[in-house]
C-alpha cells in the first residue's frame, strides 16, 4: 500500500510535468519558476533543519565504538574504530561517509536446521548503498558541464573517467548503469524482503522512485530519446547568472527530468534524505571516545541543591549523639 | 545553538558548494555566450542529410549507424528522407559542406563538453591539421581529399604490421 501510494505519487508528478510542458506558455514555470523555488527550499530547509538540530544539547556522551579504547599505554587500542582524539573522529566520520563502514559490518541472522542460530555477514545492503551514492555523486559533478562555462577541467576528467568503456555513441557512462541497477536493487528489497516491507513507509518508497524516475529520464535522454542539449545548457547557465531565458524546442522529456529533481530538491529538507546533512551531527559517531580522560558535563543539568552528609550531622548532631550514632566530627 | 562555529562552519562550505555553479557562471565574463558554428553558404549546400531538429539531437547515432553500415554492411550510400543519396563518408559528405570541424562541429562539442576520441586513432582531417585556408584546395569536388581519404601506404603498413 505504501509502495503504490509512492509510486502513483511519483507517476502523477510525471505526468503533472508532461501536460505542464507541453503546454506552450508553461514553459518559463517549469523551466525557471519551479529550479529557483526548489532550489530556494531546499538550502533555506537544510539550514533551517541544521540549526534546529544545533538547538538540541547532545546530554550525554555516547559515541558508538566497535574497538578498544584507548587506556592503559600496553593495551592497543584501535585509533579509528574506537577514536580518542579530533583526528582519529575525523578518520573515522571520512570511513563512515566515504564508504559506509557501519553499513559494511551489517549482519544477517538465519536459522537453520537444527534448529540452529547462524550469523553471518550481509554485505548487499553495503553494495547497493554505495553504488548508488557514488554513482549519485558522480552524476552530479558529471552535470556542472552542462551548468558551468567555461567547464572546469575536473568535470571534463570526471566525464571521459565516466565514459571510459567509449561504448556507443554517445558514449554509455558507467555510472547510468550502476545506479539504475543499485536502485533496483534497493527498491526491490523492500519490495520483496517481507521483514521490510513490513516496516517501509511511503517516505522510503517514494525518495527510491523519485531517484529512479530521475536516472531513467536521464538515461532515455541521453541514449534513446535525445534532446538538444546546447538549449539545455543555454537555459542552466541562463539560470544560474540570473540571466534565464527558456529556448524553444528542448523537448518534453528534459522538462519531465527537470520537474522531478525540483521535486527532490524541494522534498529534501522535509525527508529521510536529511541523513546527508545529519550524518556529520550523529553524536553516536562524531564524538571522541575518550570518557576516561575527559570529564563530560551534561549540557542540561539544572543546578541541584543538594543535601551532604556533613550538613545532615550539623543538622541531627544532638540527637544522633543521645541516640548513640558514630559522628564524623564530635 | 551548541557547537555554533563548527556549524556555522559546515553550513558555509555546504552552501558554498552547492551554490558554485552561481557564483562561477555569474564570475565567468564568457558564461553567456552561446556556441556559433558556422553554416555552410553555397547554394548546392542548402540541405543536409537529414532534418535540422534530428540533426541537432541525433547526428552522433546517425555517424555510429553510417559506421556499422559502411564497414560491416558494405552499405556505401544513404538516401536521405526527401530521396536524395548521399556517399556515408564523414570526411567527403560531412567535411565538405562542413569544412572545418572548429568553426563547426567544436562550437557546440566544446560548450557542452563533448570530447571525440574519433581522432585517438583515426588520421585526422587535413583540414583540420593545416588549417582552414586549405578548405577550397581541398573542396569535396577536388581529388587531393579524395586521394587522402584513400589510406596512404604507412597507414596500410601500421594496419597490417600487428596480424603477422
Amino acid at each position: 500500500m505504501n509502495a503504490i501510494f509512492s509510486l502513483v505519487a511519483v507517476i502523477v508528478i510525471i505526468a503533472a510535468a508532461f501536460l505542464g510542458a507541453s503546454i506552450p506558455r508553461l514553459d518559463f514555470l517549469f523551466g525557471v519558476v519551479f529550479p529557483y523555488a526548489a532550489i530556494t527550499v531546499f538550502l533555506a530547509g537544510i539550514i533551517y533543519r541544521v540549526i534546529k538540530w544545533s538547538a538540541s544539547p547532545v546530554p550525554f556522551h555516547i559515541p558508538t565504538v566497535a574497538g578498544q579504547q584507548k587506556s592503559l599505554p600496553w593495551i592497543k587500542d584501535s585509533p579509528l574504530e574506537s577514536p580518542h582524539n579530533t583526528w582519529g573522529v575525523i578518520g573515522r566520520m571520512a570511513l563512515e561517509i566515504l564508504f559506509f563502514r557501519s553499513l559494511f559490518r551489517n549482519t544477517k541472522m538465519e536459522m537453520k536446521s537444527g534448529p540452529k542460530l547462524v550469523y553471518g555477514s550481509s554485505k548487499y545492503l553495503w553494495l547497493g548503498a554505495i553504488a548508488f551514492h557514488w554513482s549519485m555523486l558522480i552524476i552530479v559533478l558529471r552535470h556542472l558541464r552542462l551548468f558551468m562555462q567555461p567547464i572546469p577541467s575536473f568535470v571534463l576528467g570526471l566525464d571521459s573517467l565516466d565514459g571510459f568503456f567509449q561504448v556507443g555513441l554517445p558514449g554509455l557512462y558507467i555510472t547510468d548503469v550502476l545506479i539504475l541497477i543499485a536502485l533496483s536493487y534497493l527498491i526491490l528489497r523492500r519490495l520483496t524482503v517481507r521483514r521490510i516491507r513490513y516496516f517501509s513507509l511511503a517516505s522510503d518508497y517514494f525518495p527510491l522512485f523519485l531517484l529512479f524516475s530521475i536516472a531513467g529520464t536521464g538515461v532515455l535522454m541521453r541514449y534513446f530519446y535525445r534532446i538538444d542539449l546546447v538549449n539545455v545548457k543555454e537555459l542552466a547557465v541562463g539560470l544560474f547568472s540570473f540571466h534565464p531565458a527558456v529556448p524553444q524546442g528542448t523537448g518534453v522529456l528534459f522538462y519531465v527530468h527537470l520537474f522531478l529533481v525540483c521535486t527532490l530538491l524541494a522534498y529534501f529538507p522535509f525527508s529521510k534524505l536529511m541523513h546527508m546533512p545529519g550524518i556529520f551531527l550523529s553524536p553516536t559517531r562524531n564524538l571522541a571516545n575518550n570518557s576516561r580522560m575527559k570529564r563530560h558535563v551534561n549540557t542540561w543539568n539544572h543546578p541541584v541543591r543538594v543535601h551532604t552528609y556533613e550538613e545532615y550531622e550539623d543538622e541531627f548532631r544532638e540527637k544522633m549523639r543521645e541516640a548513640g550514632l558514630p559522628l564524623d566530627k564530635e | 545553538m551548541y557547537d555554533c562555529g563548527k556549524i556555522i562552519a559546515g553550513l558555509v562550505i555546504f552552501v558554498g558548494l552547492f551554490t558554485s555553479p552561481f557564483w562561477y557562471d555569474l564570475s565567468s565574463s564568457t558564461a553567456l555566450q552561446t556556441p556559433n558554428p558556422v553554416l555552410p553558404t553555397k547554394a548546392d549546400q542548402n540541405e543536409c542529410v537529414a532534418s535540422l531538429e534530428f540533426m541537432r539531437r541525433d547526428h552522433m547515432a546517425l555517424l555510429n549507424e553510417w559506421r556499422t553500415e559502411v564497414v560491416r554492411d558494405g552499405i556505401t550510400y544513404y538516401r536521405s528522407a526527401n530521396g536524395r543519396e548521399f556517399e556515408m563518408r564523414y570526411t567527403k559528405t560531412c567535411l565538405g559542406c562542413h569544412p572545418d570541424p572548429s568553426q563547426f562541429c567544436d562550437q557546440c562539442h566544446n560548450y557542452i563538453g563533448v570530447s571525440l576520441y574519433c581522432w585517438d586513432c583515426h588520421n585526422k582531417p587535413a583540414l583540420q591539421r593545416q588549417g582552414p585556408q586549405l578548405a577550397e584546395i581541398l573542396s569535396p569536388k577536388s581529388e587531393i581529399l579524395n586521394k587522402h581519404q584513400m589510406q596512404n601506404p604507412k597507414q596500410l603498413k601500421l594496419m597490417f604490421s600487428h596480424r603477422r
